[in-house]
């Protein structure tokens, strides 16, 4: 229940914390999108981001991943200051992390197989047995081996979100970020998601941050949540603490309210006045 | 009064640093060599498909269209002079000098150019460039690259053939249609081209058609904002951009052959 | 597409424009007549050679017997040096025969014509045509052409 970590990040065990962001500022066209933010992930726990549209949660995940710089401050993911590292030892540090991105962006020239096949071809040297095998065994974990000849094309969009899953999976990575991966799925994709993200976490032992703002579905397996808003931390605790939280912020976004700190009116001038005219 | 001039300044400047961005994405994609030849040779062999290949039937129709309307009209006008023995000069230097690097390469930004550029540019907007990139591949080097090369490959090779077919097309309506001489028609040809001032500098206009091209095609592709809409304008801009570079640039080469070089 | 039909596909591409290089090359721009090997070369020397330029042909009776190699000035004499290479198919072209610069049609190019004469020996590698006659000239046509007229 508390509105800032009571505990700055630097001073927790780099073992408890695999990722954590330490007063972080990021601009981008002159907005501040954050404003010295600090969040500690968890190891081997799902941590859920959420927050309202446009707070940057997507950006959070890119920044982790290296693809973006901060203004300030450091994102260290396994003890490694992600924002330092030269291009190779980027390279190897992103053997260890898994990204579904939000529109899948599975490779359309490529089937299935291939696409899974990709970061393993690129990262490793197995052979093509060793590589068949290892494909076969992330597809089967989402449910898909049987379609692994088959076009991105021609996937549903739930077939696709599993098959992106497959593919960030392929190198058994120790974090695993999730961009959206619940937006517009329907009642059974969303619950096969769900179930695959906390069976894959927990079997593979692996972190995983969640960036969404399906605050029900989220809740059903998320050890620790983070609200963030105004370039910073609103709120963070364990899915009860924050299904409890008095915070207006916090408040307002688990339980869905209409109006509260996010106003409901966009800023305008006087209701009567502009009815009426300059009465 | 003013207004006028800050807007030119900005404009000038924003050309200036679009132009400079767009010259550091070419030295990195030049600079982008393969770690595994096999992959990208196979890569590549795939792209100068989907480049070169698909663009060869338009480039052999419109080569035969051109060679039979340059010696239609030549004749017309050679005959007021009694000159119809010069026709088969005329169709072969207007053709290996000019039309062939010109209208392939007007007919490689419409076709091939535009097809590059929607492709990028709809792997940017489903984000398999950032995922590529995620992943720890370069998608410069990937996708770019072998796209890039793949364009100056072709560019040359399909003039080659427009010119090839134009001449035939010129031929066709010269002799058998026209009746003129066919002994006439090819050794005038002979006599007056040269192959290392005519047909080779068509054939360096092509690479420099082909390079210039092709680099507008991937770089609009790579830099355009990740929507529909935006890779539509990406894709006009393609077209619009590669064809005046390549008529202006087709002036300054034609002077500089010209002037002998 | 597999990758086989592909690689079939691009290789024919680049066969069809090595194909249309070669035809530009041999039947467009005549390459192969400029092979210096099969011929042997004779000079003759002109008092104007006019336009004639170097690769044009050189024909007795109107069939091409070979081609103008290079044109030079004469340090010495000042008159004009057209080094001509003839076939070597074309043997026993007699040594005093003629060689006349003449224009193809009105407004063709110019070419060596050579006129046989009558002696029992050859040109041969390295020879020299003594008798020549030069281009016309318009101006000098022109002039005489008015000079007879005011006569």
């Amino acid at each position: 229940m508390t509105s800032q970590p009571s505990n700055t990040a630097s001073t927790v065990k780099n073992l408890e914390n695999y990722v954590t962001i330490e007063h972080l500022s990021f601009d981008r066209d002159s907005r501040a999108i954050f404003t010295d933010i600090n969040i500690a992930i968890p190891r081997g726990k799902i941590t859920a981001i959420m927050g309202p549209s446009g707070t940057g949660k997507t950006t959070l995940l890119r920044l982790m991943g290296g693809q973006l710089q901060p203004l300030q401050g450091d994102v260290v993911v396994a003890g490694q200051k992600i924002n330092r590292l030269s291009r190779k030892e980027l390279f190897t540090a992103r053997r260890q992390m898994g990204l579904m991105f939000q529109a899948n962006a599975l490779f359309t020239g490529m089937s299935v197989y291939d696409n899974v096949a990709f970061p393993l071809r690129v990262h490793t040297d197995f052979d093509a047995p060793m590589i068949e095998k290892l494909v076969f065994m992330k597809l089967e974990a989402v449910g898909l081996r049987g379609a692994a000849q088959l076009m991105p094309s021609e996937l549903s969009g739930g077939m696709a979100r599993r098959v992106a899953l497959a593919r960030a999976i392929a190198l058994d990575p120790n974090l695993m970020m999730y961009d959206e991966p619940f937006t517009g799925q329907d009642p059974i994709s969303l619950g096969v998601l769900v179930k695959l993200i906390k069976d894959l976490n927990d079997s593979l032992q692996m972190t995983s941050v969640i960036v969404t703002h399906d605050v029900h579905d989220v809740l059903t397996i998320a050890d620790y949540v983070y609200i963030i808003g105004n370039a910073n931390v609103m709120g963070h605790g364990t899915a009860e603490e924050m299904a409890n939280s008095d915070i207006a912020e916090v408040k307002q976004f688990m339980q869905g309210l209409p109006d509260g700190p996010v106003p409901f009116q966009y800023p305008a001038q006087d209701y009567a006045k502009s009815l009426l005219g300059t009465d | 009064m003013l207004n006028a001039l800050q807007r030119l300044g900005h404009n000038t400047l924003t050309t200036l640093g679009y132009l400079g961005d767009a010259s550091a994405f070419l030295v990195r994609v030049l600079l982008r060599l393969p770690s595994r030849v096999g992959e990208a040779l196979q890569d590549f062999v795939r792209q100068v498909y989907s480049v070169g290949v698909y663009s060869l039937p338009i480039v052999i129709v419109s080569g035969v269209f051109i060679g039979l309307v340059v010696g239609l009209q030549g004749e017309h006008t050679l005959s007021q002079f009694g000159a119809s023995s010069a026709l088969g000069q005329l169709v072969a230097l207007s053709v290996v000098r000019e039309l062939g690097p010109v209208v392939t390469g007007l007919l490689f930004a419409g076709r091939a150019c535009s097809a590059l550029t929607a492709e990028i540019g709809l792997m940017k907007a489903t984000e398999q460039l950032s995922s590529m990139e995620m992943m720890g591949v370069d998608p410069l080097g990937r996708i770019v690259a072998p796209r890039f090369w793949a364009g100056l490959f072709s560019m040359p090779l399909l003039v080659i053939i427009f010119d090839a077919f134009a001449i035939w097309g010129g031929y066709l309506i010269s002799v058998k249609v026209l009746g003129i001489d066919g002994g006439t028609f090819w050794n005038n040809m002979q006599a007056g081209v040269n192959f290392h001032t005519d047909v080779l500098n068509g054939i360096y206009k092509a690479i420099v058609f082909g390079v210039v091209a092709t680099w507008v095609a991937v770089y609009q592709g790579y830099a355009c904002v990740p929507t529909a809409e935006g890779i539509s304008r990406a894709t006009t801009r393609t077209v619009v951009y590669a064809s005046l570079a390549v008529l202006g640039l087709d002036f300054i080469l034609t002077a500089l052959m010209m002037g002998g070089w | 597409m597999r990758q086989r039909s592909v690689d079939i596909l691009v290789g024919l591409f680049v066969l069809i424009a090595v194909l249309a290089l070669l035809v530009l090359a041999l039947k467009v721009s005549g390459l192969t007549n400029l092979d210096s090997s099969t011929g042997y070369q004779v000079s003759a020397e002109f008092d104007n050679v006019g336009g004639l330029k170097i690769g044009a042909p050189v024909s007795i009776a109107g069939v091409k017997v070979g081609v103008v190699d290079d044109i030079v000035l004469d340090p010495v004499t000042f008159r004009a040096k057209a080094m001509v290479e003839i076939f070597n198919k074309v043997t026993q072209i007699p040594s005093d025969s003629s060689a006349s610069i003449l224009t193809a049609g009105i407004l063709g190019a110019q070419y060596v014509g050579l006129t046989p004469g009558f002696s029992t020996q050859s040109l041969v590698n390295n020879g020299s045509i003594k008798t020549t006659h030069s281009a016309l000239v318009l101006e000098n046509l022109i002039g005489q052409l008015m000079y007879n007229l005011k006569k």
